[in-house]
């Protein structure tokens, strides 16, 4: 098996390593660097589970080669947030709306959802169910997904808007 | 939208559930993200045939490779394990992780191989030779059932698994002085939940403390007892961490075989074993497939449309092994007649082996099905008679107060007001408008209909169904636990014994103990006991949790606050009874003296001396909850109590069908839900969405295909389709609350809601829109391969 050198950033961080050929990227992102938010659902590219963003678009980590990220820029869910303590306000719109459940889509669906708002800071509900077509998820129907995404577009448009009125504190 | 829930300080609230940060950081913990030092890895063989022996297994090229540590074959593991278990009285029926002898399944495992890494593995997988032997084989359930059939289980001698008739009532005179009376045909074909995380198993052997320590993304009762009955341990040699974050479940994810194999290869290589299925290992060769079923009703109604009785049998193709699968035909004797007042029913049902891959658990453990199958008959009776569909709904669902109402099977459903939500989801639908909506579509050519379903959730089970269709077991508790302490800092711990797959227990148990002890839930820290460590659990299956770990929670953080009464009164020299309790401190008296919660710890804690005789340091209790009406044999006409609580759901769905390819939007979905008190309203709301979902899977797209060879032909995401946002619609949900008189705080169960009633509703919805051609369809899923092969039939035939 052919090894390969490769130089790529990942969560800002540069990151070098030998890998060889046949190592996906995904496999290269758990196993090598372990960043096990990223997960595999399905290892033929249509679950979206390993999404990650490779030069900002959202990819299926699971249908690249690790030699194939060599030179790019990857994000994983790992680097959403702002500091170790925090969430983004993605991150955290999932949490006030329960925009998950087993949580096993989860880190896909955010960096996906995370891709479009940086491209569309204001999405209708059908870009916003474009944007996440290929995310499956098995647990919430996608509905509480639609609506905390729109949320957090609503949030970060800068408006300053406090989370809806909950019956209960914790929000 | 609000419930009525009042009364309580933290139960039915829209809160955070605790969970969601961990997952959203991406620092949730799967079984696949734990690696220990020296970790091996397997990877499987397997069968190429539907049915064949076994003549020899060449494995010298695999074991040449670096890294490859071992191949095992079924004939090697037979002799060192016992077999699994199965539900019914079968003994002649073995199964293994690996196949003994005669594969019986595309897909079967054959061998394991076990190296450094899964790629290394998968390599040698491929250079293991195996020669098989054809054997005949069958894969139709109804072709399985005919003499002469290929026995799928030699030793068995036929296909038959199990067959019993039930008669409640007097059914044959119903029948014969009913007016009418209609018989049909139901199928609803092989589908499954299958989560996007697939099965996995790590395994550790720890010689010098004769331990097996096991990680599993696990959903199943007596998980560590099966395992440590087949691996020949003491139950105490097997630690089960129930720590493990598991990646959705829905019913399916039993893994036992997997967990064997790797708890077996573990010790044999004294090394820690993983075993992560990938997608075709888990849709083939997982085990994880579930109900298929063909069912035959009868239906006799008078002229008003009132259903006096009905006869249903059921033929469900458990695969080629039968565990605890075919249980899914008892589970619906609970709810036999739906939430209708039909008098007297004969069901029948019959298990029927094939080589396929084996059936397990899935949402709702047969209920779903069942539910399709009296709903297609309900829609029926009312084409029949001219009658709207949903006033033949109302003029046969029980009334409000009739509760509690005991079936014919002898259930008793604890409470409802089903005329109620129905009429709340038909007002949130905009019913009127929607029938204009789809008279408009109709008026423009297009295929469009509207569906309709009311169906139950029978939850919080004492498993009663293994003695109705197994007399040798006697089981008939169902229990959960839950343990609670505070430490000397007065932090509060709850600690549960089973996994969890995304049901947010730790949130249940949380606010449960928060709302008794007056505690901020977010305050309390709840954790996941080992299985040592735990006191016993039946896993979160059959919609049971918030009834009975809620119960359980309950009834421990109400020993604690007796506790801290008692700690107080015996400090202020008053009895007990007079105390009040508000937020953790206790008072007495009037002015009010009162100790607060440090003080009470500090006392429990430390001050032996302070504390009432008798009772014990610090502060900690454990409750067993049993299932509430607790647990009977069945009566020898089958007449059972197996479920306690039972939620009513009502569908209302508009779809259109493309009039060429039959392909099937969901325009608008309306569900009307009654689960009695909600612990919290999002963990709730999101089931039901998600279990719509599922459902939509289950009546459009989702199909196990088998061709007449028994190979597999959904195998992959490609052609076993799951929803994805683009088809499941906007989708709104109708509280209504009517609490269960049974349980603490008047919850039933949810986890199933939406799936229970989504197929039925859809099927109707299709069928509403293919009426006006005269077409009808009771199969499931209406594929758009299927609906567009019947428009194109339709168009010929012009």
């Amino acid at each position: 098996m052919s090894q390969h050198r490769i130089d790529l950033t990942v969560n800002g961080k540069t990151r070098s390593a030998t890998v060889p050929a046949r190592l996906t990227l995904v496999d290269f992102l758990r196993e090598t660097l372990n960043l096990t938010g990223t997960h595999t659902g399905c290892e033929h590219g249509v679950c979206g589970a390993c999404t990650v963003l490779l030069d900002g678009e959202p990819v299926r980590s699971c249908l690249l080669f690790a030699v194939q990220a060599d030179g790019a820029q990857i994000a994983t869910v790992e680097g959403l947030a702002p500091d170790t303590e925090g969430l983004s306000v993605l991150q955290d719109s999932f949490c006030e709306l329960h925009a998950l459940q087993c949580g096993f889509c989860t880190s896909g669906m955010l960096m996906a959802a995370h891709a479009l708002l940086t491209r569309d800071p204001d999405p209708s509900e059908e870009k916003i169910r474009e944007a996440i077509g290929g995310n499956l998820c098995r647990c919430t129907g996608y509905k509480q997904i639609v609506e905390a995404i729109a949320l957090a577009a609503r949030r970060l448009k800068g408006a300053n808007e406090p989370a809806p009125e909950r019956g209960g504190h914790g929000g | 939208m609000a419930a009525e829930q009042e009364g309580f300080r933290y139960i039915g609230r829209r809160r955070r559930p605790k969970e969601d940060r961990r997952f959203v950081a991406g620092s949730g913990r799967y079984v696949a993200d734990i690696v220990l030092p020296g970790m091996l890895h397997v990877a499987l063989v397997t069968s190429p045939h539907p049915a064949a022996r076994v003549v020899a297994i060449d494995a010298a090229a695999a074991l040449r490779l670096p890294g490859v540590r071992t191949v095992l074959t079924g004939d090697a593991l037979a002799g060192a394990i016992e077999p699994m278990m199965s539900g019914l009285d079968i003994p002649k029926m073995r199964r293994y992780p690996l196949a003994h002898g005669v594969v019986r399944y595309v897909g079967e495992w054959v061998a394991a191989v076990v190296a450094e890494s899964r790629a290394l593995a998968e390599d040698a997988a491929e250079l293991i030779a195996v020669e098989y032997a054809d054997l005949p084989y069958v894969v139709d359930p109804e072709a399985a059932l005919r003499p002469g059939a290929p026995p799928v289980h030699a030793d068995h001698g036929s296909n038959l698994m199990f067959r019993r008739q039930f008669v409640w009532g007097p059914v044959e005179r119903d029948f014969s002085t009913a007016p009418h009376k209609i018989v049909y045909r139901a199928r609803w074909h092989r589908s499954a939940t299958v989560p996007i995380e697939t099965f996995g198993v790590l395994a550790q052997w720890n010689p010098a403390a004769q331990l097996l320590d096991v990680w599993a993304s696990i959903q199943m009762p007596k998980y560590p007892d099966q395992l440590a009955h087949a691996l020949r341990l003491p139950g105490n040699a097997v630690r089960v961490h129930f720590d493990v974050d598991v990646g959705g479940s829905y019913g399916v994810k039993r893994g036992l075989k997997h967990s064997i194999l790797a708890g077996h290869l573990a010790r044999q290589l004294s090394a820690p074993v993983r075993l992560i299925e990938d997608r075709l290992d888990n849709m083939r060769g997982g085990d994880a497939q579930g109900p298929d079923r063909i069912f035959d009703v009868e239906m006799a109604f008078d002229g008003d449309g009132i259903v006096h009785a009905m006869k249903m049998r059921a033929l469900d193709d458990v695969g080629a092994y039968a565990g605890r699968a075919p249980l899914q035909l008892g589970k619906p004797i609970g709810a036999i007649v739906g939430p209708y007042r039909i008098k007297s029913v004969q069901y029948e049902p019959i298990s029927v082996t094939t080589n396929k891959t084996p059936e397990e658990a899935v949402r709702g453990f047969g209920q779903s099905p069942t539910n399709y199958a009296i709903e297609i008959g309900m829609d029926i009776i009312a084409g029949k008679l001219g009658l709207d569909r949903i006033e033949l709904r109302r003029r046969n669902l029980i009334r409000k107060d009739e509760f509690p109402y005991t079936i014919p099977s002898g259930s008793t459903y604890d409470s409802g007001d089903y005329h109620a939500v129905l009429a709340k989801v038909l007002d949130a639908s905009g019913w009127d408008a929607l029938v204009k909506r789809r008279d408009t579509a109709r008026a423009q050519g297009r295929l469009a209909g509207i569906g309709i379903s009311c169906c139950l959730e029978p939850s919080g089970g004492n498993s009663t169904f293994e003695p109705l269709f197994n007399s040798k077991n006697e089981t008939t508790t169902w229990m959960e636990s839950c343990q609670v302490k505070v430490d000397l800092t007065g932090a509060i711990v709850a600690s549960m014994a089973t996994s969890s797959s995304g049901q947010g227990h730790e949130t249940l148990v949380a606010t449960v103990v928060g709302e008794i002890l007056e505690r901020d839930p977010d305050t309390i820290r709840v954790v996941h006991a080992d299985s040592l460590g735990a006191l016993p659990s039946n896993s979160p299956v059959g919609s049971r949790m918030a009834i009975m770990l809620g119960g359980a929670a309950a009834g421990a953080a109400k020993k604690l606050k007796t506790q801290l009464v008692s700690i107080a009164a015996h400090n202020l020299g008053v009895a007990p009874e007079v105390c009040r309790y508000a937020e953790g401190s206790v008072s007495a008296g009037s002015p009010a003296k009162t100790l607060s919660w440090a003080q009470l710890v500090d006392i429990a804690h430390r001050k032996f001396h302070l504390l009432p005789p008798g009772q014990e340091p610090g502060l900690q209790a454990a409750h067993v909850w049993e299932v509430p009406g607790g647990g009977a044999l069945p009566g020898p006409d089958g007449r059972v109590q197996m479920y306690p609580c039972y939620a009513f759901e009502s569908h209302v769905v508009y779809a259109e069908l493309d009039r060429v390819t039959g392909q099937v939007a969901l325009r608008a979905y309306f569900v009307g839900h009654d689960c009695g008190v909600m612990i919290n309203p999002d963990i709730v709301h999101g089931m039901t969405y998600g279990g719509i979902a599922h459902g939509i899977g289950a009546a459009l797209y989702e199909r196990f295909e088998y061709d007449g060879n028994g190979q597999l032909l959904s195998g992959s995401f490609m052609d076993y389709l799951i929803p994805s946002s683009h088809e499941v619609p906007d989708i709104t949900i109708v509280d209504h609350c009517t609490p269960s008189p049974l349980t603490t705080f008047g919850q039933k169960g949810s986890g199933e809601a939406g799936y229970l009633g989504a197929p039925a509703a859809i099927a109707s919805a299709v069928n509403d829109a293919l009426a006006p051609l005269g077409l009808h369809i009771a199969a499931v899923p209406m594929t758009v391969g299927v609906l567009g092969d019947l428009l194109a039939t339709k168009d010929r035939a012009k």
